[in-house]
Parts: C-alpha cells; sequence; structure tokens
C-alpha cells in the first residue's frame, strides 16, 4: 500500500494525464459518423503503435558488445511495432482516399 | 545539443532533452487532432496524416535525441541497426496496406492490432530485469503492459484468423468457466511478480510462464466469440493496445506514449460500446457469447418461399421509380460491389432513383460497407444510413437485399424469442416489393430463420450475388 501510494506520488503527473485522456478520448470519438467508425478504429490503432518509441528507446541502449537473445526481441519489437504505425496508417489512408475520390469528382 | 540548460532534482538537462520533451508535446497534440479529424468525413484523411506525422516526429526526435540516464545518447550503430528494423517494418507494412483487397480490410486491421500488442508484450518482457524487486509500481506497470500486450495480440491473430476463415467457433459451456480461471490465475501470477521481494533477475521463470499464460488467455478470450462478433472484438483489442502502450509510458516516464496509448485506449473503448449498441447488445453479452447457437422459436407457420426469374426482376426494377439497395457482407464475399455500382447507373440513366441503405453493422465492421461501395464509385450521397432511409421505405417500390440477411429480419421487431430481437434493422419489409438475392435458404450469420424470406412481398432471386447481378445488367440492356 505504502509502495503505491509512492507510485501514485511520484507519477503524479503521468497519472492526471491517464485521467484526462480517458475524457479526450471519449470526447473527441463521440458524434462519429457509422460511416467513419472503420478508418477511425484503423487510425486509433496506428496511434496505438507510439509503443514503437519504447522499441527505439530499448534498442538504442541495447549493449551491442556480445549477441543476446534481448537483442534480437527487442529488434523483433521494433519490427512489429513499425508494421502496426506504417501499416495501420496506409490502410487509413486509403480507406479514406476513397470517400476522397467520390466526393471531388462530383462536385 | 549537450549544452546544460539547468538542472532540475539533481539531474543536468541540456538543450537536447528540452527539444525532446518537446518534440513529445507537439506529438501528443497531432494525435489528439489527428483523432479528432478523423471523426469527420471532410477532414479525415488530412487528420489521419497530422497523426502520423506527430509519430513520424516523435520516432526522429527519440532516436537522435534521446539519452539513458548516465546521459549517454544512442551510438551510431544502435542508429543504424534501429533504421534497418524500422525499414523492414516499414516496406513490408506499407506493401501489405497498399496490395490487400478492401474486402480483407477488417483481417488487415486485426492483424496490424496484433503486431501493436506483440511489441508492447516484448517492450514489457526486456525492460522487466531493469526493474528494481519492491518497486511495486514499476512493476505493476510492466505487468500489466506484458499481460495486455499479449492478451491483444494473440486475441487479435484469433480474430484475424476467424475473420479470414481459417479458425471456426468453438464453444463449450465449459469455456466460460474455464476463462474465467485462467483469468484469475493468469492475474494471480501476474500479483505474484509485482509483490515479491525477489530480484527479477532470479524471476525469469515467472515473468515467462505469465507471457505464456497471457498468450494462451488471448486464445481462449476470443475462441469462443462468433464470427459476426469480431468487429466489437477488434475494437476492444484495439483498446489494449493502447492501454499496453501507455503502460509502457511509464516504464519510460514518456509523456507522449501515454497520452497517445491512454486516448487510443479511452477512444477504442467508446467506439466498442457504439458497435455494441448498434447490435442492441451489451459487451458482456458479446464476450460471454450468447449468440448463435440461441433457438429461435422455430417451429412456426414459415410459408412459401417465391423465387422471380430475371427478367420479371429487370422488367419490375426498371419501371420502379423508387429503389433501394440493402447492401449484407455476401456482397462483399462476391466482389460484387463494382457490377452493383454498374446496375446503379444503368437505372438511373432509365430514371430510378437508386439509393443504398446502410446498416451500422453492416459488412464485418461498422462503416466497412461504405468503403467497399466508396471503392466500387458508388458517390458519397447516395450511401443513406438506416434511420434516414427506414422512414422512407413505405415509399421505395422495389428493396434489392444482396446477401443481407439478419439486418433485415423483422424478428427484431417481432419475435421476443429470438436473439436479435431488439436489434435495430432496415424496414425492407415495408418496400412495396423485395428482392432478395441470396445463393441458397442457408441462415444469416446469427444462425436464425428470416421470416422476410416468406413475406407475400418477397421474390427471391438465388444464386451467386455477383453472376446474378451481371445477367440482371445484360438483362436490363437489351430491353
Amino acid at each position: 500500500m505504502e509502495q503505491l501510494l509512492q507510485f501514485f506520488f511520484e507519477y503524479k503527473e503521468e497519472i492526471f494525464i491517464i485521467a484526462l485522456s480517458i475524457f479526450l478520448g471519449i470526447e473527441v470519438i463521440s458524434n462519429v459518423p457509422a460511416v467513419l467508425h472503420t478508418p477511425l478504429m484503423s487510425g486509433a490503432n496506428a496511434i496505438s503503435g507510439v509503443i514503437i518509441i519504447g522499441g527505439i528507446i530499448l534498442v538504442g541502449h541495447a549493449d551491442l558488445s556480445s549477441f543476446s537473445l534481448d537483442l534480437v526481441l527487442g529488434i523483433l519489437a521494433l519490427i512489429f511495432g513499425t508494421l502496426n504505425v506504417v501499416g495501420g496508417f496506409a490502410v487509413t489512408d486509403r480507406m479514406l482516399e476513397m470517400f476522397k475520390k467520390k466526393k471531388s469528382r462530383k462536385s | 545539443m549537450n549544452i546544460v540548460l539547468g538542472i532540475i532534482n539533481g539531474t543536468e538537462y541540456t538543450i537536447g532533452d528540452t527539444l525532446l520533451e518537446l518534440s513529445y508535446l507537439v506529438a501528443a497534440l497531432l494525435f489528439v487532432v489527428g483523432l479528432k479529424m478523423l471523426s469527420h468525413p471532410e477532414s479525415a484523411r488530412r487528420g489521419n496524416l497530422w497523426a502520423s506525422a506527430g509519430m513520424a516526429l516523435a520516432m526522429a526526435t527519440t532516436l537522435f535525441l534521446h539519452r539513458d540516464g548516465e546521459g549517454n545518447g544512442i551510438s551510431i550503430v544502435n542508429i543504424w541497426i534501429i533504421l534497418a528494423a524500422i525499414g523492414v517494418g516499414a516496406a513490408i507494412g506499407w506493401i501489405v496496406a497498399r496490395k490487400v483487397k478492401m474486402t480483407a480490410m477488417p483481417q488487415l486491421v486485426s492483424l496490424y492490432n496484433a503486431t501493436g500488442g506483440a511489441a508492447s508484450a516484448l517492450v514489457a518482457l526486456l525492460e522487466y530485469p531493469n526493474a528494481v524487486a519492491g518497486d511495486a509500481g514499476s512493476l505493476l506497470v510492466t505487468v500489466l503492459g506484458l499481460i495486455i500486450g499479449a492478451v491483444a495480440f494473440s486475441g487479435s491473430m484469433v480474430a484475424y484468423g476467424k475473420l479470414d476463415g481459417k479458425v471456426g467457433d468453438i464453444m463449450k459451456p465449459f469455456m466460460t468457466y474455464l476463462n474465467l480461471v485462467l483469468m484469475v490465475v493468469t492475474l494471480g501470477l501476474g500479483a505474484y511478480i509485482v509483490v515479491s521481494p525477489n530480484p527479477p533477475t532470479e524471476m525469469t521463470w515467472a515473468i515467462y510462464s505469465l507471457l505464456a499464460l497471457s498468450l494462451i488467455y488471448g486464445v481462449m478470450f476470443v475462441m469462443p466469440i462468433g464470427g459476426a462478433d469480431m468487429p466489437v472484438v477488434i475494437s476492444l483489442l484495439n483498446a489494449f493496445t493502447g492501454i499496453a502502450a501507455a503502460m509502457a509510458g511509464f516504464i519510460y516516464n514518456n509523456q507522449a506514449m501515454i497520452l497517445g496509448g491512454i486516448l487510443v485506449g479511452a477512444a477504442g473503448m467508446i467506439l466498442t460500446i457504439l458497435m455494441c449498441k448498434a447490435m442492441n447488445r451489451s459487451l458482456i453479452n458479446v464476450i460471454v457469447g450468447s449468440f448463435g447457437g440461441g433457438v429461435s422459436s422455430g417451429d412456426r407457420e414459415q410459408g412459401i418461399i417465391k423465387e422471380i426469374n430475371l427478367s420479371d426482376a429487370s422488367v419490375l426494377m426498371s419501371y420502379s421509380q423508387k429503389i433501394v439497395i440493402i447492401p449484407g457482407y455476401g456482397l462483399a464475399v462476391a466482389q460484387a460491389q463494382h457490377i452493383a455500382q454498374e446496375l446503379d447507373e444503368l437505372l438511373e440513366s432509365k430514371g430510378v432513383d437508386v439509393k443504398y441503405a446502410i446498416h451500422p453493422v453492416a459488412g464485418r465492421m461498422p462503416g466497412h460497407m461504405n468503403v467497399l461501395l466508396a471503392e466500387a464509385d458508388v458517390p458519397y450521397e447516395k450511401l443513406v444510413e438506416m434511420d434516414d432511409i427506414n422512414p422512407d421505405m413505405p415509399n421505395v417500390d422495389v428493396a434489392i437485399v444482396i446477401g443481407a440477411n439478419d439486418v433485415v429480419n423483422p424478428a427484431a421487431y417481432n419475435d421476443p424469442g429470438s436473439p436479435i430481437y431488439g436489434m435495430p434493422i432496415i424496414d425492407a419489409h415495408l418496400a412495396k416489393n423485395i428482392i432478395i438475392m441470396k445463393r441458397g435458404m442457408g441462415k444469416g450469420y446469427a444462425g436464425i430463420e428470416n421470416e422476410l424470406f416468406f413475406n407475400d412481398k418477397t421474390r427471391m432471386l438465388f444464386g451467386d450475388a455477383k453472376s446474378s447481378l451481371q445477367k440482371l445488367v445484360t438483362e436490363i440492356k437489351t430491353m
């Protein structure tokens, strides 16, 4: 219990961010038309690829003097994270591109 | 970059550190603005670009400006390794995203969500040995990141398999209890790791067991859920991936990761609930999975099925004033959206008013049908949402149901025993004539009878949606 309180104090800014981000996330999404549910899910999915930053820090400070399983797993995490980010944004863009095309042709 | 600006809590900070944090702030703001823009049709595409720009910025500044506890930056060799790994991931991600068919879109989103979950679980796994025994707070976020990331990974893989038709539904009554036990054991082991006084280096067995248990739980969690509910599951797992990334943000004390992750977590949860609402079901109901196996009030008078031939159908359509096409997943599977658009254009040239009625859960994902029809050059204005078209249904001369079933099943209104009772539907039964294109007399995804098929106004046109539509187009052209 004491440790958790300590944790709260140590990370109080982050915990504030979490609390506010929850409301932000709800607020930003509400009123989205059903048409955009799939692209929105896909776009949000790409944003959850922020874990890539963790991957960069992890591999960035990895010890390269000897080969280790950890390094391989770290590189794997980087590849996975990039797949999530690049693939996610690319797929979202492709979906939205189609809506765009129709609009401009009509007008 | 290495000029020291000042000292906070005994730690020096440099211009580089400040720029890095500043770039995280900009990235976090771009995520929020991007997501906001993504929820409006006009700005959606730009929103996606803004969010990706934020991600690129955060990645670049981390690579060149991040310093570890001792103040060492990332060395050149490591930078090359990272760039190589990112290059591989980016190339695969980009090519697959560009090449994949639009019908396979839900699978792909699921697959990319799996990779995000895997990355989170791996990062947590690799950071665990650096944690200090007794530091319950940081152990807690590490363990949570590992569990949630691993569940998101294996769960998304199963969801991918189901959407791709590679994995079937396995639902046994005991699985609910088994899953409950599995969850308790997983969380128990996680709690043990958090409170254990042993240093992490002696707990390798425990963390790997936790990973294995979490992966198994992810599989078991998604396995009993019916294929039709996969969109809800993917959205939920998407929220999980966000939360797992935020947990890793704690490990690195990185606000951009925390904000981005929680933003996605909250947005994903809301999206999940919106999807459940569209099907008139609760999230619990979806997860526990009481769908599919349910017995409908079966033994009632069903009436007779009446077929229609192609020429009658073409005459009926050509001389109508108002036609509504109600597409379902069958249309997508048959890749018939392009030919449906051709039929639509042909009828329009004969002065028929053609609209598409889109049920919120038509296709395999909410909005999936809109994407598919947009791909086939159907103008955006012709896609009408359920709530807007229903009041107009009695004025419609022909409702053409293509590959849809449950979303037009009147049992949702008048059969309290039906699993879909209460679900909002498109009121096809109110139209003056109904033509249903179907492969055969199979039941819908929910596995229940559809009394619309036996309606007096209904005519069935059996066969593959694509070839039926093709023949209709040829028939109408020769008229």
